[in-house]
């Protein structure tokens, strides 16, 4: 148990019984895949390499991108490419180009190119593998894993966190990978840690999966890799919480990670560098977990990436007229879905149908101060500020207010009995905060 | 394409509690000081809890229909209102008294600032001060009730054929405590128990003390507030040479710090703000009763501080994370 810890966080029920001893299933792949030509930063185009009529074989390249801030694309299944037209994307409610891939059921593999020795390998040439293969962070955000592996040159990295705290409940994509595969994100980190150079690498996982810390400390033996139990409590596996928790230092406001020495990456993003450097296979499947009460079969299941929702959730039979929320990810900061016809993207820890009861929507009612945002912040900010300054309009005092310094975790609104719009508030003061110091 | 499904910001689940529950909360911890009040009174505290509570409800049903606002009478807010305004209150208020009390309370109180959430001042308390004001000597009359086959004080009293005094009144005017404890025997026993003079829902501090720490098992309050605020009077009534021990126990000091100074919409909502406002708080009592006009101070001193509450809250938000030097690891 990490004898440290942060300020606030919020304790809903985990939810994590559902799926949590589901062995992960294989999906079989659906006749037709979507993928997103979208890699990370949606402000990035990401070219097509393949036109319709194209056949492609499974992990071949079909898309890439300039530039370092992002990855490029890769089929996750062999067939023809059918067309590519604008579809819905899971993350910004938006339509995007997309290659519409129909499968063969061939299973045929695109020649994989790996490293052969990574122990001799330069940092150089590992980052530009883990790149080449589209490895992004798979714990949500899809930050390309190249760019956070290589800091600046200014700070000094000594210290290689893990995050297997999986703390959104309901979710256990991350648990079962660790219980199931726990020696490629042991290799994984081994590669990471070659390419900071760093002698540290502490895997936090919260106290609630004592299985998958059993298994990840068998894997970890002799490794000199620390296992690290954590309080289950969320936001866990914030990156700056987690680096207070473990380390107990605290990232300056504005800053990155590295200004306190640490690197944070996600357990299964260890475990797609592993399988990308190792065995050259890029990144076109997940673990996503399905749960929610409207889910008839909920499961852990390994799917192709631009496997549709409706294909999931046809498989685990959910109950259309029960289904209130489809949501992307936890349902602490997950995305609502508009529609079913929506693929599965790299980072799609989990998709949860939920019912209305479970959600406990409830009226919004007037604040009543009673503290209770303040004391779930896990950043020591006042989340009622922000709603009572953005519904006035008074935007440009949300900056004093420290808005930018909240990591929307949605722990706030979580706790709030008025069921305050916080997070919207937040969301859109930031983006009129940021228009008034773009104008400056 | 599939229907459209709903949509809305994380996070997708939320607490259980409700401002219902919260109120409710209140409400339960309320209830032991109402069985003593009862127990101790007589069924005539019963009925003016209720008209003062309904008294309450009404009001605020009236001014949300005259505001346009949807009415609310039913979240708790009004019924706490009622109760506590009740509760400050001796059982030989007249019924109308108590009735304006009420349409004060809420009327000019709460609803005049906006509704739940807006008001500055506890709307209970401003009933009381407005029902002080108006009928002084209503308010500090405790006599002319008494229990049918009663035991207690106000037999004796009237068998005196005067008024008697609370606690606070006779250490102020130097009258013997005995007129003002209902039973002989310890007095310090009595007034923790509940058997002196006083306002329905003051005279126990035992009775008190079951709400405040159901509350505190809750959550629902902070328990410093009320341990600072009581600990502050007992070491300035001590300092300035009075008896500490009885001054905490009697008159409004524990309902007022249990349930009127944690009052989630009048208190700071920072912990450092709290903590400040208790202590003046408590600072505040100790003046009124022992150097002010008033033997009791508990009434004024929260309102002063409701008064000052924002100006708290502004200079102690919480020390944000990562108010850190960047070279600090």
């Amino acid at each position: 148990m990490s004898f440290f810890g942060f300020k606030g966080g919020v304790h809903p029920h985990d939810n994590k019984a559902q799926t949590k001893d589901e062995l992960t299933v294989l999906l079989t792949a659906p006749k037709m895949v979507y993928i997103p030509l979208v890699q990370s930063n949606p402000a990035i185009p990401v070219k097509p390499l393949v036109k319709p009529g194209d056949s492609v074989l499974k992990g071949q390249k079909i898309g890439d991108a300039d530039g370092m801030m992002t990855v490029p694309v890769h089929s996750s299944v062999s067939g023809t490419v059918k067309k590519i037209e604008d579809r819905p994307y899971p993350v910004m409610g938006a339509v995007v180009p997309t290659v519409c891939i129909e499968n063969d059921g061939q299973d045929a593999w695109a020649e994989l190119s790996k490293v052969e020795d990574w122990e001799k390998a330069t940092k150089e040439e590992l980052l530009a593998v883990i790149r080449e293969k589209g490895i992004v962070g798979i714990g949500g955000a899809t930050f390309p894993t190249h760019v956070k592996l290589n800091p600046p040159k200014d700070v000094t990295v000594d210290t290689l966190l893990l995050n297997g705290a999986e703390c959104e409940p309901y979710l256990n994509a991350d648990n079962r990978l660790m219980l199931d595969d726990p020696r490629s994100i042991i290799e994984g980190i081994k590669i990471i840690k070659k390419i900071l150079g760093v002698n540290t690498a502490i895997v936090g996982i919260e106290e609630n999966k004592p299985r998958a810390i059993a298994a990840m400390k068998a894997a970890a033996e002799g490794t000199g890799i620390e296992i690290q139990p954590l309080k289950t409590r969320y936001p866990q596996g914030g990156e700056k919480q987690l680096i207070k928790s473990i380390l107990n230092r605290e990232v300056p406001s504005g800053k990155l990670p590295s200004a306190v020495g640490a690197v944070v990456q996600n357990t299964g993003t260890a475990a797609a560098i592993y399988q990308a450097v190792v065995n050259g296979v890029p990144l076109i499947e997940r673990v996503v977990t399905v749960a929610g009460k409207a889910v008839k079969h909920p499961k852990n299941v390994k799917v192709p990436v631009g496997t549709l929702f409706s294909e999931i959730l046809d498989f685990c039979e959910v109950d259309r007229d029960r289904l209130y929320k489809l949501v992307l990810g936890g349902p602490m900061m997950g995305l609502a879905q508009f529609s079913e016809d929506t693929p599965v993207i790299k980072g799609t820890s989990g998709l949860l149908a939920l019912t209305k009861e479970e959600t406990n929507a409830y009226e919004t009612r007037p604040c009543i101060s009673c503290g209770k945002c303040i004391e779930a912040c896990p950043m020591s900010l006042q989340p009622l500020r922000f709603v009572q300054l953005t519904l006035k309009g008074q935007y440009k005092e949300l900056g004093p207010a420290n808005l930018l310094d909240c990591i929307e975790c949605g722990s706030c609104a979580y706790a709030c009995p008025a069921n305050r719009p916080l997070v919207e508030s937040i969301k859109l003061g930031k983006t009129k905060l940021r228009e008034i110091m773009a104008k400056k | 394409m599939a229907t459209l499904l709903n949509m809305g910001p994380s996070p997708h689940i939320r607490t259980s509690e409700t401002v219902e529950s919260v109120m409710y909360d209140v409400i339960i911890a309320l209830l032991p000081a109402l069985f003593v009040a009862v127990y101790i009174f007589g069924i005539r505290a019963l009925v003016l809890v209720v008209i003062s509570v309904l008294a309450c409800m009404g009001t605020e049903y009236v001014c949300a229909r005259i505001m346009g606002q949807k009415p609310t009478i039913l979240d708790g807010s009004a019924i706490i209102t009622g109760i506590l305004l009740a509760y400050v209150l001796p059982v030989t208020i007249s019924i109308p008294t108590v009735i304006a009390g009420a349409i004060v309370a809420i009327g000019l109180g709460k609803m005049a600032f906006g509704g739940l959430g807006s008001n500055f001042f506890n709307p209970a308390l401003i009933g009381r001060a407005f029902i002080q004001a108006s009928w002084a000597s209503a308010i500090t009359n405790f006599s002319g009730i008494s229990r049918a086959a009663g035991t207690f004080r106000y037999d004796v009293m009237m068998a005196d054929g005067m008024a008697g005094p609370t606690v606070l009144t006779a250490m102020k005017s130097g009258q013997s405590l005995g007129a003002a404890i209902i039973k002989n025997g310890n007095p310090y026993l009595q007034a923790f128990l509940g058997k002196m003079g006083g306002c329905l829902g003051e005279v126990s501090v035992l009775a008190i003390l079951a709400g405040g720490l159901y509350l505190i098992w809750r959550k629902q309050i902070d328990w410093k507030v009320p341990v600072i605020t009581i600990g502050t009077v007992f070491v300035l009534t001590w300092i300035m040479g009075a008896n500490p021990l009885l001054h905490i126990l009697s008159g409004g000091l524990f309902l007022g710090a249990f349930f009127m100074a944690t009052d989630m919409v009048t208190r700071p909502v920072t912990s450092l703000g709290r903590i400040i406002y208790a202590v003046m708080l408590g600072g505040l009592i100790a003046l009124i009763r022992i150097k002010g006009g008033y033997p009791e101070g508990t009434c004024y001193a929260i309102l002063i501080m409701n008064g000052i509450s924002p100006l708290i809250e502004k200079y102690t938000g919480p020390k944000k994370f990562g108010e850190v030097k960047a070279s600090g690891k």
